[in-house]
């Protein structure tokens, strides 16, 4: 049962992320994307790690999404107002987007995905036991990330401040 | 998984499902009511008596009205919105803890619909989840005025979910436990956490106040400025679900509020009432007590709308950025230090 569920949530994820990609409006795209992370949170809820699916669920659908939306509607795209791209740009695109397949597709093929993915610690995606890895195993990447983000927001208010 | 568990589940989040509506039916009553107190008038006194069917011929009037849909706007999204507000108002009970296990017909049952172990999270996840109903349907309309509503509602969620988040931050510091169940139990009798947890309390309050869109925190819905905010182009039942999603949600915070700092079913004298009324009628009881709280928080958002005068667009800002979150921030760093003196490093 698990696995039917599996495929039949892999299969919504593709498909609403080639959603994303082939809309025309702007705002519907960030809508399918919503669905897209709503469909990854299930994905993190089936490998029993609960505390990430809920941490995914707050900040990209609750808060990054919001802001991507909130732009996009004080924006307000649509067709005329869009610069329409040389012909050079897309094939640029179409180069660059290429590469990414190979990289994505050599990566994934090292990997030996035919192997199927066994959780060695079932429990350990519960919020009691990921504090206690984050805390003593992984200390110091921890603190460290968390004084990055502190710089990208120093960086971010430094940079609004400027403008005005 | 049994037949007979699913059957108690879907029983029991029926009944709870249905509780939230009919509280939110009457809140609407409760708060022509209310104002009409604070005001020196009568208020609806109608329908039935003393008005009590108003409710009832207000729905039937929502659902009664004519459904229009502008024509330059987004179909599917413009029906989307409020549909989305009403179902995010819904799902939030689904981890509160109505009383203490009950016992009925022989069988031991729990009074939660589900009791995961991230529990505070879920709630703090569906609510910002809540102001995309808001955004979407105000968007799709494609009026000015709703549109500008929709945005007042996504910037100011965003703002205060950012203290409402470090405030649950520094109660986590005192519970120890992300589950609800935990949190309701830990606070057994009088131990309420609102006596360690005072300023916590004050900023999630406020914070409550703005994520469910009420006074002082209406600009989404500010009608001398936007006409209608985000539902300007809206009518019938999809405008009824908005109105509607917001007394939910005030249910459901009112009921957050009461399990996380007021002790939920928790009483002072619990354990003797439950040894002398038995297993059955003592956690009802403790329901009551819940429902109570819930009543005079509900009574507390009314009491304030119909008191303070909304804020202007700047104040808001500049209460949730500058004051709200130096609060809370000091607020955790105040509770770690006592914590960890308490416990002797």
């Amino acid at each position: 049962m698990s696995q039917s569920l599996f495929y039949l949530i892999a299969f919504l994820s593709i498909f609403f992320s080639l959603m994303v990609i082939f809309t025309k409006n702007p705002v519907h795209s960030v809508l399918y994307l919503i669905i897209t992370f709503f469909t990854f949170t299930i994905h993190y809820i089936l490998l029993n790690a609960q505390f990430l699916a809920i941490v995914n669920f707050i900040v990209y659908m609750g808060a990054i999404m919001v802001l991507f939306l909130f732009v996009l509607m004080l924006l307000n795209l649509n067709k005329d107002t869009e610069p329409a791209k040389s012909n050079l740009l897309k094939m640029a695109g179409v180069v660059a987007g290429m590469c990414l397949l190979v990289t994505l597709v050599g990566s994934v093929k090292a990997l030996n995905v035919s192997n199927p993915v066994v959780l060695t610690n079932p429990g350990l995606g519960l919020v009691k036991n990921l504090g206690k890895v984050l805390f003593n195993e992984f200390l110091l990447p921890f603190e460290i990330s968390s004084l990055l983000l502190l710089s990208a927001m120093v960086g971010a208010v430094l940079l609004a401040k400027k403008e005005a | 998984m049994e037949i007979t568990f699913v059957i108690e589940k879907f029983v029991f989040i029926t009944v709870i499902f249905g509780l939230s509506l009919l509280v939110a039916m009457y809140s609407t009553l409760a708060e022509r009511k209310i104002a009409a107190f604070l005001q020196d008038r009568v208020g609806p006194n109608r329908a039935g008596p003393g008005g009590m069917f108003q409710p009832l011929a207000d729905g039937v009037k929502m659902f009664l009205k004519e459904e229009i849909i502008p024509t330059q706007s987004n179909k599917f999204l413009f029906i989307a919105g409020p549909s989305l507000a009403i179902l995010t108002a819904c799902i939030g009970s689904a981890v509160i803890p109505w009383g203490q296990d009950i016992q009925l017909f022989g069988k031991t049952i729990a009074l939660q619909a589900t009791d995961i172990n991230v529990g505070i999270l879920y709630i703090f996840g569906v609510v910002s989840l809540g102001v995309y109903g808001i955004m979407i349907g105000g968007w799709a309309s494609n009026n000015k005025f709703s549109l500008m509503g929709a945005i007042r509602a996504a910037s100011q969620n965003i703002s205060y979910e950012i203290p409402m988040g470090l405030s649950i931050i520094a109660l986590l510091l005192v519970t120890n436990s992300l589950s609800l169940k935990d949190i309701a139990e830990q606070q057994h009798g009088f131990q309420w956490n609102v006596f360690y947890q005072p300023l916590g309390f004050l900023i999630f309050l406020v914070c409550a106040f703005a994520e469910t869109n009420r006074t002082p925190f209406d600009l989404p819905e500010c009608e001398t400025e936007l006409v209608g905010g985000y539902h300007t182009e809206y009518s019938s039942m999809k405008l009824g679900f908005f109105l509607f999603a917001e007394y939910i949600n005030m249910f459901v915070s009112s009921a957050v509020m009461a399990t996380l700092y007021f002790g939920g079913y928790n009483y002072p004298g619990m354990d003797y009432m439950n040894s002398l009324l038995g297993p059955t009628f003592g956690p009802l009881l403790g329901m009551a007590v819940l429902f109570l709280k819930i009543f005079a928080f509900i009574f507390f958002f009314m009491w304030v709308r119909w008191t303070i005068p909304r804020f202007r667009y700047d104040q808001l800002m500049n209460l949730g950025w500058k004051i709200l979150i130096p609060l809370a921030i000091a607020n955790i760093v105040l509770t770690g230090l006592v914590t960890a003196l308490v416990n002797g490093f």
